[in-house]
């Protein structure tokens, strides 16, 4: 199998985003395994600061070459910054995604929130299970 | 589920670490790195494609080359031996069964190379129609299929022995011993680029794809998967079958006039053909650059002020170009190069271009 990077700082979801914490501004983004499995990423559509976004539920769509898909909140919260280089620059998902590659910061409504992500073992675990 | 059929280089595929994919009922590589790395690998030095999943049916016989005027929408009577013919299988309607390409390799005999998903569906056309006299063979199974393509393949042929391949004009083959298999080459393939497809026995194939692989590396030479094949052959506006080609669908329809031989008239489905375009078409395939940021998609309509007028045939993101291109069926004035529509992505109308095809300049 692949080999993929899940830092230990972060918290990730099982729609493969990844959650890192600064209080109650959070940044996310998608995984190493997401970003290798949709393969050379051409195109992210995200919303504009402001917008309410629901744990669970679509709150963008990602593109690569082959297929369209849908970006899953890991949180609920309301969007306070996104990441606008990426409409021009989509790769840096592929060529960084836990730094250049980042997608939206969102204020949630509390920390406790971060408790239903998994920590950087248990999402490996996770990742492992499905296979590649 | 069935289990997915494998080609004889399934194994080498897993220790490339190719992502696999289900296509045509085929366990098949869509990438092994990336899709645009391999793309412009094959416009820029070379890739190597298996496409062993497509199907050989072997027409042979003292009326094969009859059977065959019938079947095709060009002839292959007056096909040279040692050439191939790029043609249609078409129905009664005027429709298409497939797209193929004819091979004459000899006095009275030919090989179509077809589809994987059409294979049985052709296999049993051919039955129905070949003449008294032709023996039809589905060879599949026994056939290991290569594309090697991009400039740098004649020179990657070159180093495992095959080197006279290059002297093969476009649309041509020859047999030729490389790697310790024999092969059939001909100078043809699905990508726009100058390349080679390669016809070996299924057992054989392994050894030679390993070969180029290794002696192929210096050029540039990569595999390429089902995703490099598709953007290439989109690029250079080549149709595939069960999007900008089906059952309802006129060659004429769809642009292929050159590969149409209604003159020549015998063969099934052109009165329907030429009885349709007299009729008008109603409708035209045209290729199309996206204005705007996005993809698009097959099944993606097109709009015009809100209104649909067609319909998305296949569409992708060009590595060559930098912007997303696409094939649609449109209203006839809208197939004008300088047409402008919109094509409807997740709702919102995205502002297209219909421009000449193919999109990249492509080889012979």
């Amino acid at each position: 199998m692949a080999d993929y990077d899940f830092p230990e700082n972060l918290r990730y979801s099982r729609e493969d985003e990844w959650v890192r914490a600064d209080g109650n501004r959070v940044t996310i983004g998608i995984s190493d395994y997401a970003q290798q499995q949709l393969g050379d990423i051409v195109f992210v559509e995200l919303p504009g600061v402001g917008t309410a976004v629901s744990a669970g539920e679509s709150f963008g769509v990602i593109e690569s070459v082959k297929a369209v898909s849908d970006l899953f909140a890991p949180l609920s919260g309301t969007v306070a910054a996104l990441n606008e280089a990426l409409a021009d620059t989509p790769e840096q998902v592929n060529e960084s995604p836990y730094g250049d590659g980042w997608m939206l910061e969102i204020e949630i409504a509390g920390a406790e929130e971060l408790d239903t992500l998994l920590d950087a073992e248990a999402y490996a675990a996770y990742v492992a299970e499905r296979g590649d | 589920m069935s289990e997915l059929r494998r080609t004889p280089l399934h194994e080498a595929h897993l220790r490339l670490g190719a992502r696999m994919v289900d296509f045509a009922g085929f366990s098949m590589p869509v990438q092994y790195d990336s899709i645009v790395a391999e793309h412009r690998a094959v416009r820029e030095a070379a890739g190597l494609f298996d496409v062993s999943h497509m199907g050989q049916l072997h027409l042979e016989g003292p009326s094969a080359l009859a059977s065959a005027d019938r079947l095709l929408s060009r002839r292959v009577s007056n096909q040279r031996e040692g050439r191939v013919r790029y043609a249609l299988l078409c129905n009664e309607a005027g429709g298409v069964v497939d797209d193929v390409t004819a091979y004459r390799t000899g006095e009275s005999a030919l090989f179509l190379c077809v589809n994987a998903a059409n294979v049985a569906k052709d296999h049993s056309w051919v039955l129905k129609h070949v003449e008294d006299g032709t023996r039809v063979h589905d060879a599949s199974d026994d056939t290991g299929l290569l594309a090697l393509q991009g400039p740098a393949s004649g020179d990657i042929l070159a180093r495992v022995g095959a080197g006279d391949a290059r002297q093969l004009k476009r649309y041509a083959f020859a047999s030729f011993e490389l790697a310790g298999a024999r092969a059939l080459i001909s100078r043809t393939g699905y990508t726009g680029s100058d390349g080679y497809e390669l016809y070996l026995e299924a057992a054989g194939s392994e050894r030679v794809f390993e070969a180029l692989l290794a002696e192929g590396q210096r050029d540039g030479l990569v595999p390429a998967g089902l995703g490099a094949r598709d953007t290439l052959r989109l690029e250079a506006a080549m149709p595939l079958y069960g999007h900008e080609l089906d059952a309802e669908s006129s060659p004429l329809e769809a642009g292929l006039d050159r590969f149409v031989e209604l003159e020549h008239g015998g063969f099934i489905g052109a009165e329907a053909i030429a009885r349709r375009a007299a009729a008008g078409h109603g409708r035209a395939l045209v290729g199309f650059v996206l204005e705007d940021r996005g993809v698009a998609r097959a099944g993606y309509e097109i709009a015009v002020d809100g209104t649909r007028v067609g319909r998305v045939t296949s569409g992708a993101p060009s590595p060559t170009l930098g912007r997303s291109i696409g094939l649609a069926w449109v209203p006839p004035h809208l197939a004008a190069p300088g047409s402008r529509f919109d094509v409807v992505i997740r709702g919102r109308a995205t502002a297209a271009q219909a421009v000449e095809t193919p999109f990249v300049e492509i080889a012979g």
